[in-house]
């Protein structure tokens, strides 16, 4: 689509709308700092994230967000075709949100930063109240520049764009229940594949039976992914959620999400309880053994593009104190969230086991524990 | 990018045609709907991780109830 047409729907989109009976809502004022911990299949992440948003109680809300992740990496990938290693990311994201009316506009920008790897990202939206203001349409497009380079190798510069188009629609179906309907379409065009890894092809010349070459992904990657969701509030002061997300992309990855929440407060406690399932089919130029050097134009042996399954068990733990306000503070909540997520690879093959000939290891499975911890105040 | 397009013609249309409605749940019938606890993702810095921590680890991306942005996960 052309760009210039893109701002001339949205105009449009704006004009037709309703006067307005009650004005939207800007974010709340609040600051949340998190601890955040995962470790799984040979990987641990962690470090903090802090997120806080202010407003001038009229039209204007700005946030800032700054979060380090600390990894110490031996995963497969690492271990069979590499050594593990130590890196950081950071990654710095400030944004403004102008209410005006029934809309709010929003611009943000962010920027994650590795020794290896750079993305600035851009994101401008608009959201508008209509119909009673039973209903939200959403609109949002962002534009990325990655820089992707390579340690030890200081000759090695590539780039990867990214656009992004959102729509996203809220609805109040009754006086409890909500649903929420969202299509995001992305672009990528660049050097789109890691710079380290490596597939494997079957040659009888090695001792192993397979040698490893440098995987090579096409430079253009567009997806498309629709999601509805619905918020149930229950006769009893509790909440029910459910989604389900269907993906598909130009590498022929087809992906279905579905997750499943339930929310309970009692008393100053808040529990809330999740379960995800999510499975995908692999890029159809994905494979784990590849027949000879060379065997096609395009070849991936990433596990994040074979066929797999994975499963995500959930709980959560919030504490409210200060309700009735305390200082500046109008409330606040202590956090804890735990999730077990599984994995389960159906043609990604476990190499470390060499008992076996190439192609007939066993498939591939890990589980990763994921922690969260942090702090909410609102002011 | 034609996808795009028809979905915006069709929010037009749809914009167009509602200004008529009737809101069928008053102001006053929206306690529940306002209750924290009704919300996709209450706590917008555990949801953002809880996102990359998948989008990491996926093929799939995109349409969740929270936008990302610089990843930096090929």
């Amino acid at each position: 689509m052309h760009f210039r047409s893109f701002w001339s729907l949205l105009v449009l989109s704006a004009a037709v709308l309703c006067a307005p009976l009650r004005a939207a809502v800007l974010p709340e004022d609040r600051a949340d700092a998190l601890y955040h911990r995962y470790d799984g299949g040979g990987v641990e992440v962690d470090g903090p994230s802090i997120l806080v948003r202010k407003g001038n109680d009229k039209s204007l809300s700005a946030f800032a967000n700054y979060n380090r992740d600390s990894v110490t990496s031996a995963s497969i990938d690492v271990v069979t075709q590499g050594s593990p290693y130590d890196e950081q990311r950071t990654q710095y994201s400030v944004g403004l949100d102008y209410l005006r009316g029934k809309s709010i506009m929003n611009l943000s920008y962010t920027n994650s930063d590795e020794s290896d790897y750079s993305a600035d990202t851009v994101s401008f939206g608009v959201s508008m109240d209509m119909f009673g203001d039973l209903t939200n349409v959403s609109m949002g497009f962002s534009r990325g520049w990655d820089d992707v380079e390579r340690n030890g190798d200081p000759d090695f510069e590539e780039e990867v764009d990214r656009k992004t188009y959102r729509v996203g629609l809220s609805q109040v179906l009754t006086k409890n229940s909500l649903l929420g309907i969202a299509w995001e379409t992305i672009s990528d065009e660049g050097f789109l594949n890691n710079p380290y890894r490596s597939v494997r092809y079957l040659d009888p010349g090695s001792g192993i039976g397979y040698s490893f070459q440098p995987e090579r992904y096409p430079n253009t990657r567009n997806s498309n992914a629709l999601a509805v969701r619905a918020l149930y509030y229950l006769p009893f002061r509790a909440a029910t959620r459910a989604e389900y997300r269907y993906f598909t992309d130009s590498w022929n990855i087809d992906a279905h999400t579905a997750e499943a929440g339930y929310t309970h407060p009692f008393g100053h406690w808040i529990i809330d309880l999740k379960f995800r399932y999510y499975t995908q089919t692999s890029a159809d130029f994905y494979s784990d053994l590849y027949p000879f050097r060379d065997a096609q134009n395009f070849l991936a042996r990433d596990k994040e593009l074979s066929s797999f399954d994975s499963y995500t068990a959930g709980v959560g733990l919030s504490y409210e104190f200060a309700r009735g306000g305390w200082g500046f503070i109008d409330k606040g909540s202590l956090n804890f969230a735990y999730d077990y997520i599984y994995f389960d690879y159906d043609d990604y093959r476990d190499i470390r086991d060499t008992s076996q000939p190439p192609g007939q290891e066993d498939p591939y499975s890990f589980s990763a524990d994921v922690f969260q911890l942090y702090l909410s105040i609102w002011y | 990018m034609k996808h795009f397009r028809y979905v915006l013609l069709l929010l037009v249309s749809v914009l167009l045609t509602a200004c008529s409605i009737e809101p069928w749940v008053k102001p006053y019938e929206r306690a529940n709907l306002a209750d924290p606890i009704m919300s996709f993702s209450r706590d917008p810095v555990s949801a953002s991780y809880v996102h990359h921590v998948q989008e990491v680890r996926e093929g799939a991306r995109g349409a969740g109830s929270v936008s990302g942005g610089g990843c930096g996960c090929n």
